[in-house]
């Protein structure tokens, strides 16, 4: 079981030993190993490294994997720290990437510039990622060489659960993964009953386009059993669940790593770090069912059961798992709370705005330069996080709007770019801050369709309990499904925006209640672009495929026959050497032709 | 308990602190309307009918789950309200089967009173979501899920009331259906067919198996001798479906529109009943005395029986070896009737009303044919009989009282109040005390066993011997007794249990009463009170009383317990496998 | 109780009845249980679902109810290779719908099907987390990433190669 002073030594021996702190003996090679560094191939680049360090004697290097730094598309990512230097980025390293690096960088210390890239962090701050693409996950000692397990050896010493709780409460934090609930009141809430309580994390992460939990999870699992463990301390609780998707696989293997390191250090279980306080944690897999991210619905799984959301009150901190008081919060809420505690609620509030404090961490996707994870104070505005951090839309296009929220969120115009990115603002402009998916989206989505996307999801994964949301989401499903298949009328609009409006009202849950968000965020900006459906029947970003007909110019076909091979329902009709075209009843619009002409000759018009 | 003080549609109200915000609107005559909720069965707040606005409060809130407190201000009828009440309306509409016309439940479904009190109208949505099939396997229970709204009562029920749990939401999303694991039918799984599920949907997606069809075709056939018996709670419920207050006691009109739907004789249950006191108070003796297996359970309750024989065979030697009423009434029309009447058996049709569903499971068992036929051809339920007075156009308010046929009409207050939980063991108990000690008991009411506590117990002190009873309402009751027996941590000689709670006077097969009224009236208590009351107004009041019971013994069967008793009166059972067996699966 | 089962399965109904055993005393035991037999068997037919029940103690029905209503759980056995395309919003902007109809029009099966020959699944998954690589793919336990129609086709020629099945056999 490790004491302070123990924990102070493994901090120095392990910044020294893994070449960790500035004044490093030796090289450092970091190699990005999170899911989408290995989707990318970072396995066999780690492999050869290793396997240089131990054959060619490359002395005194040391090579760790890592989390992901957030530039998922520029992974596989390998970092090289070299004694004195400033650190050297590669992108997009492959096995023969790596041994020009081995050969030349590590070996003759000449850098491959042509593999390298200037990461540009500018306007970002790094609070809930500080660690990510930094340290081992898989090693406790890295995460405590870095200030890991400082923070409740801090609690633990020097303040009382009421104290602590009032730190939290004064740094303003707020819940990351949706509503934004102040956590130190939440926390407040379930101290004031005595008996078994639990703390709970949210790892559940099921907005279709945000993974910043998945890259926490992956590249820093201890700074959330530490923030859980804080949080036990803080309301009286010894036991804690972390609830994760079973869809990610890598998370769970550095939790259960992660875990078990933090048992076997005496960082969780009895007496912890010598004092009197017990703490454990244990981790239960989410099966597929996005509405487990609701609080209740996520309780409601631990105890065995359909994940169905329960009425509130009683609230989880009154009457939660297993019918105890119960906090729960989620992975990057968690993540805050360590460096709060170390630098000061002060310290955190000072950053952001009045009503949004510290940073939040987006995935920005979709049509964008820069796709990867940002952490931005907040109150930065939409436009630095488009056009500055994520360097402007992809192929020139014309950005046209962001999705956030997720399926409870809806889509922000661009006429909005220069919203500074708050609870509120969001939530005022239709949409909200929920988990931090940030979708850009171009002139070639249709919003008509990306609104049916979201329907659809939240569709499939209402859990059936409450009318509102089993029958009424699918009811709007099927009206945009009969808008984008160009059978709308007008009168569907009002039926849709009077769905809307019950289901937000009267359904049971959050997921309920948000989801007609999507549809009543884009009438609200993109009015015009339903009314093009229902009247004018065309689809302006060409996406619906009912308004869209192929059509081969018959100028620029050159008869190759190549369209005809490729089409899946023989709707190409001609022989080779003969005039080409496509029979519309049999076409099904699936687009394959326009990618296999090699003179581009094959177009999708509006009927 | 502390009390608190709310403000409703601006009228204040001070109730206990566990009250609910619906609760307490009933205190001030507002019914916010409801349809998932269930008084202290379903309280999910799922079906979102009875959401009301708080004041300071961000969101809607389901009232059937929203507990009052000091100072809170509630609006129970504003525009939005309405307007989101009618909406979700419209949308469950939008999926059910509207075929209101033609289904069981018109005029009794919750669904269509909330339809026309929120004046829905044309519903947009012209095509159902889904098609749900019908499942009519089972011999009690038929299960339409097209008209499924899934307020999840009947789950509630069968899971935490009864303890079964064979019906569960499966799937989700729109594709949420409540059925049986696998999609089985509820004859191909451990259904105890209590039909306790039916007496809680609000609409018409749970019926009983409709059986009137065969008793008017026999009715019909000049060949055939139909011959109908009543089961004690019959009387004190039929008059509900004809508008009367519940708890009438409508014994003498129930006889005559018997006989003017065209049986040729109307026998009582209740004579059986005596008959059963005889044969089970006779075989309790016998095992206290001879040491047999004890506690000794009663076996009256059909869905009980087949509770056991699933959920506790282990516990089989402990049932009495005794037919229920039903079947021992249906075993001496087609043999001591039958003789005394100079029938031919296989001319007998019997039909039985009781209100039950199991009862129709039960007739069909194959061990119940002593008569060398199987003894009672149709079960109705109370609910069936309704409806054929109903179709006869017998104006059953205004009809004159009527008797029973002799000579299986005759009974006794003891065989009345079978159909009240505790009713059984109290019949029993007082025959048995007189026969045991061979005095006339001072007292004949049993108080300990009366009322709607879930397990009751009493220590009666019989002569020399402390008779220990109990008795268990409510399958979910039984299994916690069975169990703290089977633990070791009870002991009794004598145990009642009747699968519904409440006995059978709610059974699955009674009347069906709406939510809103079972949040007022708790029909076990009136229409049990109904029962108790009518016993005193007997002549006789213990089974071994019953002249016509005196009668059967002298001229046919002997003694009770005798070689020709077991022959006709009593039966057994056998252990039925909790799942399908694994090992033909491959 | 819940061991009467055919020899040619009893290996693994006595893991799993292990597998029940370790967990009967946890709380909210039931999810748990069922991760690991699917794991142990694919699926969860009914005589798994049945063994689960009367270890746990819980109604049949209610496990039931449970597997169908989380989409990880399924009651029918996969095939060798289960491809699941990510329909999440990244992947979905960037023309995942695309991917998966190619899939599925190369396997010749409908999404959420298993080929005949039990060779293939194609289901649409979730967000994977992976959005930075968008629109991708997982075989197994492998991801692909940043895929094109053509891309995908190449992969999914690979796969039919090995196991020796031509595009349009089966047609």
């Amino acid at each position: 079981m490790l004491t302070l002073k123990q924990l102070d030594e493994i901090r120095e021996k392990t910044l020294t030993a893994a070449n960790l702190d500035n004044n490093r003996k030796g090289t450092r090679i970091v190699v990005g190993m999170a899911t989408c560094g290995l989707a990318a191939g970072a396995q066999p680049v780690y492999d050869l490294f290793q396997e240089a360090i131990d054959k060619k004697g490359l002395g005194g290097v040391t090579i760790a994997q890592s989390g992901c730094i957030g530039t998922c598309s520029l992974e596989p990512i390998v970092d090289v720290y070299v004694p004195g230097k400033e650190k050297i980025t590669y992108i997009q390293v492959n096995p023969e990437k790596a041994q020009r690096i081995i050969d030349e960088h590590l070996a003759k210390n000449q850098v491959v510039s042509e593999f390298t890239k200037d990461l540009d962090f500018t306007g970002q701050e790094r609070i809930a990622l500080r660690n990510c693409g930094i340290i081992n996950p898989e090693d406790i000692n890295e995460y405590i060489a870095l200030d890991g397990y400082k923070a409740i050896a801090k609690v633990l010493n020097e303040m009382t659960p009421a104290e602590l709780i009032n730190e939290i409460k004064k740094s303003g934090l707020r819940g990351r993964g949706g509503a934004g609930f102040p956590t130190g009141m939440k926390w407040q809430f379930a101290s004031t009953s005595t008996g078994q309580k639990y703390v709970c994390c949210n790892a559940d992460e099921g907005d279709p386009g945000a993974y910043m939990d998945r890259s926490v999870l992956e590249g820093d699992p201890h700074s959330v059993l530490e923030a859980m463990a804080i949080a036990g301390y803080a309301i009286g609780a010894n036991q804690g669940y972390i609830y994760v998707r079973a869809e990610y696989p890598v998370a769970i293997k550095r939790l259960d790593i992660a875990i078990a390191q933090a048992r076997e250090a005496g960082l969780l279980g009895k007496n912890i770090l010598g004092t009197d306080f017990e703490f454990d944690i244990e981790l239960r897999l989410g099966a597929g069912a996005f509405v487990c991210g609701e609080e209740t619905a996520l309780m409601t799984s631990i105890e065995g059961k359909r994940g169905e959301p329960r009425p509130r009150p009683p609230f989880p901190a009154i009457k939660g798992l297993f019918a105890k008081p119960t906090i729960l919060n989620n992975v990057e809420t968690w993540a805050n709370i360590p460096p709060i505690i170390l630098k000061g609620a002060d310290w955190f509030a000072g950053i952001g705005t009045e009503r949004s404090k510290g940073t939040k961490v987006f995935a920005l996707v979709g049509k964008i330069n820069n796709i990867g994870l940002i952490e931005v104070p907040m109150g930065t505005t939409m436009r630095t996080v488009i056009e500055k951090i994520g360097g402007g839309i992809a192929n020139g296009k014309k950005f046209k709007a962001a999705q956030t929220g997720g399926p409870s969120g809806g889509c922000i115009p661009a006429e909005k770019i220069d919203t500074p990115i708050e609870y509120e603002t969001l939530i005022e402009l239709g949409s909200m801050m929920g988990s931090g998916g940030m979708i850009v989206m171009d002139e070639d989505n249709c919003i008509v369709d990306v609104a049916r996307f979201f329907l659809e999801f939240t569709v499939d994964e209402s859990c059936g309990k409450c009318p509102p949301c089993r029958i009424g989401t699918k009811r709007m499903l099927q009206l945009l499904e009969k808008i984008c298949n160009n059978e709308g009328e007008e009168s569907d609009i009002e039926v849709l925006e009077n769905l809307a409006k019950t289901i937000k009202a009267g359904a049971l849950c959050a997921l309920g209640q948000t989801a007609p968000n999507p549809v009543l965020s884009t009438l609200r900006y993109f009015r015009h672009e339903y009314d093009a459906h229902i009247k004018e029947k065309k689809c302006p970003a060409g996406v619906c495929k009912a308004f869209m007909k192929y059509v081969i110019d018959k100028d620029k076909c050159t008869k190759c026959h190549i369209c005809a091979k490729s089409c899946p329902t023989n709707a190409i009709i001609g022989n080779p050497k003969e005039t080409h075209y496509i029979d519309p009843e049999l076409c099904i619009k699936c687009g394959l032709c326009i990618t296999k002409c090699p003179k581009k000759a094959i177009e999708k018009t509006n009927n | 308990m502390k009390q608190v003080t709310l403000t409703i549609d601006g009228r204040s109200v001070t109730v206990p602190e566990d009250y609910t915000v619906l609760l307490a609107a009933k205190e001030l005559n507002i019914n916010i309307p409801t349809l998932c909720y269930l008084k202290d069965i379903n309280q999910i707040g799922a079906c979102r009918m009875c959401l009301v606005e708080i004041k300071g409060g961000r969101a809607l809130q389901a009232s059937c789950v929203l507990p009052v407190s000091e100072g809170m201000e509630v609006k129970t009828n504003t525009p939005v309200l309405r307007e989101t009440r009618k909406t979700i309306l419209e949308l469950i509409l939008s999926d059910h089967k509207r075929e209101c016309t033609t289904c069981v439940r018109s005029n009794n479904c919750e669904l269509q009173n909330l339809s026309s009190q929120f004046g829905v109208g044309d519903i947009y949505f012209k095509t159902r979501l889904s098609d749900a099939k019908i499942d009519d396997l089972s011999l009690s229970i038929v299960r339409d899920q097209s008209k499924c709204i899934l307020c999840r009562r009947c789950v509630a029920v069968c899971h935490d009331v009864q303890g079964v749990g064979v019906i569960q939401a499966t799937k989700r999303g729109f594709h949420t259906r409540i059925e049986p694991a696998f999609g089985m039918s509820l004859n191909e799984v451990s259904c105890i067919n209590c039909g306790q599920c039916i007496q809680a949907c609000p609409v018409g997606a749970l019926k009983e198996k409709d059986d009137t069809e065969k008793v008017w075709e026999a009715l019909a056939n000049p060949e055939m001798h139909v011959v109908v018996q009543t089961a004690p709670a019959i009387r004190v419920a039929l008059g509900e479906e004809f508008g009367m207050q519940a708890g009438s006691i409508v014994t003498g009109k129930m006889a005559g529109a018997l006989r003017r739907l065209g049986f040729d004789k109307v026998f009582d249950t209740d004579f059986s009943a005596d008959l059963t006191i005889m044969e089970e108070g006779t075989e309790l003796i016998g095992r206290i005395k001879n040491g047999g297996k004890l506690p000794m359970i009663t076996s009256c309750s059909s869905g009980w029986i087949k509770f056991l024989e699933f959920y506790y065979p282990d516990f089989i030697d402990n049932l009495s070896t005794c037919k229920s009423p039903q079947q021992m009434m249906g075993a001496v029309i087609k043999t001591y009737y039958a003789q005394k009447a100079g029938v031919d058996p296989s001319k007998i049709f019997s039909v039985s009303v009781m209100p039950c569903t199991a009862k129709k499971f039960e007739c069909q068992r194959p061990e119940m044919n002593a008569s060398g036929y199987q003894d009672v051809d149709v079960a109705l339920t109370t609910r069936e009989l309704a409806h054929m007075i109903k179709q006869a156009g017998i104006n059953f308010v205004n009809l004159e009282d009527e008797a029973f046929d002799s000579p299986l009409g005759e009974s006794t207050g003891a065989a009345l109040i079978f159909g009240a939980t505790g009713g059984t063991m109290e019949a029993a108990l007082r025959t048995v005390a007189e026969v045991l000690t061979g005095k006339e008991a001072q007292s004949i009411e049993y108080q300990a066993v009366r009322g709607l506590e879930g397990i009751k117990e009493a220590t009666v002190k019989i002569g020399d011997l402390e008779v220990k009873a109990a008795v268990a309402h409510g399958t979910g009751n039984a299994r916690k007794l069975l169990d703290k027996i089977r633990a070791g941590e009870a002991n009794y000689h004598f145990i009642e249990v009747m699968a519904c709670s409440g006995g059978c006077a709610t059974g699955g097969g009674q009347p069906i009463r709406t939510s809103t009224e079972k949040m007022t009236i708790d029909f076990r208590d009136v229409r049990g009170q109904a029962l108790y009351k009518a016993d005193t107004q007997f002549k006789q009041r213990k089974s071994h009383e019953n002249p016509e019971i005196k009668k059967i013994y002298d001229d046919f069967l002997g003694a009770p317990n005798s070689h020709k008793s077991h022959e006709l009166l009593h039966t057994n059972y056998h252990k039925r496998d909790l799942y399908p067996s694994n090992e033909d699966k491959c | 109780m819940g061991t009467s089962v055919c020899n040619c399965k009893s290996e693994k109904f006595k893991q799993l009845e292990l597998i029940i055993a370790e967990h009967k005393d946890q709380p909210g035991s039931l999810i748990p249980v069922m991760h690991e037999a699917q794991e142990l068997f694919g699926y969860l037919p009914l005589e798994v679902q049945t063994v689960i029940a009367e270890g746990l103690d819980v109604p049949l029905a209610d496990v039931y109810g449970v597997a169908t209503f989380y989409s990880k759980f399924t009651l029918q056995a996969k095939g060798q290779y289960q491809i699941n395309v990510c329909l999440g919003t990244a992947c979905y902007v960037k023309g995942a719908q695309l991917i998966i109809e190619k899939v599925a029009d190369m396997l010749k099966i409908k999404v959420g099907e298993t080929s005949q020959d039990g060779l293939f699944s194609l289901d649409a998954t979730r967000c994977i987390g992976a959005c930075g690589l968008a629109p991708v793919m997982t075989v197994n336990e492998k991801v692909y990433g940043q895929l094109t129609v053509d891309k995908v086709e190449k992969i999914m020629k690979e796969y039919l190669d090995t196991v020796g099945r031509d595009k349009n056999a089966n047609a």
